[in-house]
């Protein structure tokens, strides 16, 4: 794949999203690149994180779910009738607010991917969970445990865990859902630095309700209030320069 | 490594076959509808039993009638097929094994989640558990050897009869009547409690004025489920009851149920006859009056639930 | 009347009853046990029954048990398990999600003898396979299903969402999400609920008597499904109440014995490592 400069990874095009009769997302258009970080900002209730929902589709999993508009990842409407979903997903992964590791080994947390997806000789396995793990920046930590429960690792080591587990399934986009809520101080700081290695071979859009965080990591920031996207533009210029009145209420902590 | 990583980056994943992905898709499909199949299955099931067992039950009536099939006089060697008696003797027994075991029930379910210290519950939860467990030809042989003679000789009679029955009986359904209350009263909201304790309540006003009347709905399916489980009953029933097809006059006396009238006389019936096609029907009758129950019970979790 | 005193009362009371129930309950298994036991020797668990004398065992009884036992399991999981499945993972809230709890719910309501007599009605007499072993697992294993039905709906529900989230964004189709990772988390849910299955259906007695019948085969251990396969429940109800032989009390005593000791060692040996597997799945041991 060859990296441009500015290349159209995904567009959001008039998405309106509605929870039985309560819509919860208004309108919206976004066009992000490859190869870059966006972040999505906005108080609690905003519809930031079920935009990123509707990004891979696990807003299916939620019956009283309705969609209008299109959602373009590599110019292919995902809400097209012959989008197959699983493969979708596997382009377009995704990171949870909580760790979320299988009750199994930290091995077999990184081999399920590959193995879901077909992969069966031990000595490919081997190779991907070694490089996953290198990748999130966790193998050091845990080459001589690989064989011990997952269950038994830090929130934080959980949380790069399951970033590495979501690497081994080669996806191109990373979508994650406020991955640092739950984590403390030191834990964030390692999984910011990560996503800071990880931007040049994936593009990476992050929920986060933590504005400094949002500022210290992301290339492009997009506002949310009230299911409304009300800017979305370079991050530098959205914090020191806002275009609107709400976001520089919202930044400069008005409300929120 | 940067350069080794975006190598992989691409094809990860590419060891696997290109046909994998339609193989499990296929699979996927194929076991969502085997899971809709199971389910189908299950369903039917049922049906079928009323299907089978109710037209099966319903050819007596090709040579009784309802109303004889309703008396009380049982000659199958007369030709005389009157359930009235298991019936009613199904009910007489259910009834006085519900008043046996029903105030113990409620009293012990208090007990275990409001009193009872942690060792105590800690013992209690898995007895009782292990009592629904128990097989119910144990529950008749100790009925047989414990509670027959016992009341043979206080009554002066064989001591076969309705109140062994309903002593065995309320053994039987003591522990499924007590863990569902149990459980009604355990996950009351806590609130209720501290209310009435912070006007001053002691502890017994409190279990009889507010935690048993809130737990009602939750005790009352328990004793639904406990009534279901006695009308059903057969073989500890079968084993003290005595199996006389008469109304009992007082507790010492031998009757039948429908249950145990079923097991007395189909092993001996040919199939086809009036004999075994009536005996298919008292098993209709005992169905409608299961599947019935389970409709109150519905009716009760959803006066609940508003 | 004093509130304090009536408050004492009431809670002597309650501990009376407590106590009460317990009593009964240890008095039940202790009885059974104290007489039953001294009947049971290895001779007694190997042995043919004898028809008019004396000193018969209940060898054939045994096996036929838990031949009937295992097959049943065998017939009734799939389906079981399959139905409990849908109804956690895939049901919607439609008619037809109703009728299938409605008619599960009925389904675990049906007295045992209704199903004895269903059995003797449909695989028995109509598909001619007399009263035999077959007759008798596929009856039990109607018995069996609403449990199973039930106990994998509540386990699989227990699994937290996040796993299947989890799953499903690695791109993991649903089949595979419920076979890798929700089955195993919830097999020890599912192990102790076969269990219960398990221990209900090896003490079932009156689905049995009119499907497997009252008799054994004359060969032991008999594997062939169509010879008829009396269990130990049938055995104590049918030498108490029918039998001829002198010993009849003797016999029965041990045979409830047996199956009580059968029921404590189901909960008690099946159950504590399926809470050791779940604690070890949790992370705790490591």
């Amino acid at each position: 794949m060859t990296m441009t400069a500015v290349q159209e990874k995904i567009r959001v095009q008039n998405l309106n999203l509605f929870y039985g009769d309560n819509q919860a997302l208004y309108d919206i258009d976004l066009s992000m690149q490859a190869g870059s970080i966006t972040a999505f900002i906005g108080p609690s209730g905003c519809g930031k994180s079920t935009l990123l929902r509707t990004l891979n589709r696990m807003n299916d999993l939620i019956p009283s779910v309705k969609i209008t508009g299109e959602v373009l990842v590599d110019n292919q409407n995902i809400y097209a009738d012959d989008t197959d979903v699983v493969s979708l997903r596997k382009r377009v992964g995704m990171v949870f607010q909580r760790p979320n590791p299988f009750p199994m080994s930290i091995y077999d947390n990184i081999a399920y991917g590959p193995r879901i997806h077909g992969i069966k000789r031990k000595r490919d396995l081997d190779e991907i969970v070694e490089k996953s793990l290198r990748q999130a920046a966790l193998w050091e930590e845990v080459k001589d445990r690989l064989n011990k429960s997952a269950m038994g690792l830090s929130g934080g080591q959980q949380q790069r865990l399951c970033i590495a587990r979501l690497l081994a399934v080669d996806p191109d986009v990373l979508l994650m859902d406020e991955p640092t809520s739950a984590l403390d101080p030191i834990s964030t700081l390692k999984v910011e630095e990560l996503t800071q290695e990880l931007k040049d071979k994936y593009s990476i859009i992050i929920v986060t309700h933590n504005m400094q965080q949002a500022a210290r990591i992301s290339d492009t920031t997009a506002f949310f209030l009230n299911g409304v996207m009300v800017e979305h533009g370079e991050t530098d210029k959205l914090f020191t320069n806002p275009g609107d009145q709400r976001t520089e209420d919202y930044i400069t902590g008005r409300f929120g | 490594m940067d350069i080794a990583i975006k190598e992989t980056h691409d094809d990860r994943c590419a060891s696997a076959p290109p046909s994998w992905n339609n193989r499990r898709r296929r699979a996927d499909r194929m076991m969502h509808w085997l899971f809709i199949g199971s389910a189908a299955f299950v369903s039917l099931i049922i049906f079928s039993i009323i299907l089978f067992v109710g037209s099966q039950g319903l050819k007596t009536f090709a040579d009784v009638s309802v109303l004889q099939f309703f008396s009380l006089d049982w000659t199958p060697s007369e030709n005389k097929f009157g359930a009235g008696v298991f019936i009613l003797g199904s009910f007489i027994v259910t009834g006085l094994a519900l008043v046996l075991a029903v105030p113990f029930a409620v009293l012990g379910a208090v007990f275990m989640s409001k009193i009872a210290p942690n060792w105590m519950r800690e013992i209690m939860r898995p007895a009782t558990d292990l009592f629904v467990g128990i097989p119910s030809v144990v529950y008749g042989l100790v009925g047989l050897t414990t509670f027959v003679p016992i009341v043979g000789k206080l009554t002066g009679t064989a001591g076969f009869g309705v109140l062994p029955a309903a002593l065995i009986l309320a053994i039987m359904i003591l522990p499924t009547i007590l863990s569902v209350s149990e459980d009604a009263i355990r996950t009351l909201p806590g609130s209720l409690e501290e209310a009435s304790y912070a006007l001053g309540a002691t502890r017994w006003q409190t279990i009889r004025k507010v935690l048993i009347p809130a737990a009602t709905p939750g005790i009352l399916t328990g004793v639904i489920l406990g009534m279901g489980r006695a009308i059903g009953e057969a073989m500890a029933v079968q084993m003290v009851i005595g199996n006389a097809p008469l109304l009992p006059k007082g507790l010492g006396d031998p009757t039948s149920v429908l249950t145990t009238q079923i097991v007395k006389e189909m092993l001996n019936a040919p199939f086809g006859s009036t004999l075994s096609n009536s005996l298919f029907l008292m098993s209709l009758v005992l169905l409608l009056v299961s599947l019935s129950l389970i409709l109150i019970i519905r009716i009760v979790a959803r006066r609940r639930a508003v | 009347m004093n509130s304090k005193l009536t408050n004492r009362l009431a809670t002597g009371m309650f501990w009376l009853v407590g106590l009460g129930i317990l009593a009964i309950l240890a008095w039940f298994l202790w009885h059974i046990l104290s007489a039953g036991l001294p009947h049971i020797s290895w001779k007694f668990l190997t042995k043919k029954p004898e028809e008019m004398l004396s000193g018969g065992g209940i060898g054939p009884q045994l096996f036929n048990s838990f031949y009937i036992l295992a097959l049943s399991l065998l017939f009734s999981i799939p389906f079981g398990v399959g139905a409990g499945i849908w109804l956690s993972e895939y049901a919607k809230k439609n008619r037809f999600t109703d009728l299938v709890r409605l008619a599960t719910e009925m389904l675990a309501s049906v007295p045992s003898i209704v199903f004895g007599l269903f059995g003797l009605l449909v695989f028995v007499t109509t598909l001619h396979m007399g009263y035999s072993i077959i007759g008798g697992a596929l009856t039990l294993s109607l018995l069996n299903l609403p449990v199973l039905v039930r106990v994998t709906e509540e386990t699989l529900r227990a699994v937290p969402d996040s796993y299947r989230e989890a799953s499903l964004a690695l791109g993991a189709t649903k089949w595979q999400t419920i076979r890798k990772v929700l089955l195993p988390t919830a097999l020890p849910g599912l192990v102790t609920g076969i269990t219960l299955v398990a221990g209900r259906a090896l003490g079932e007695s009156a689905i049995l008597i009119f499907t497997a019948g009252v008799s054994v085969s004359r060969f032991a251990p008999d594997f062939n499904v169509m010879a008829s396969g009396e269990t130990l429940a049938v055995h104590l109800w049918y030498v108490r109440s029918e039998g001829l032989v002198p010993d009849a009390t003797q016999i029965a005593e041990g045979t409830a014995a047996l199956l009580v000791l059968v029921v404590l060692i189901l909960n008690l040996v099946i159950a504590l490592p399926s809470r050791f597997l779940q604690r070890k799945m949790a992370g705790k041991s490591s």
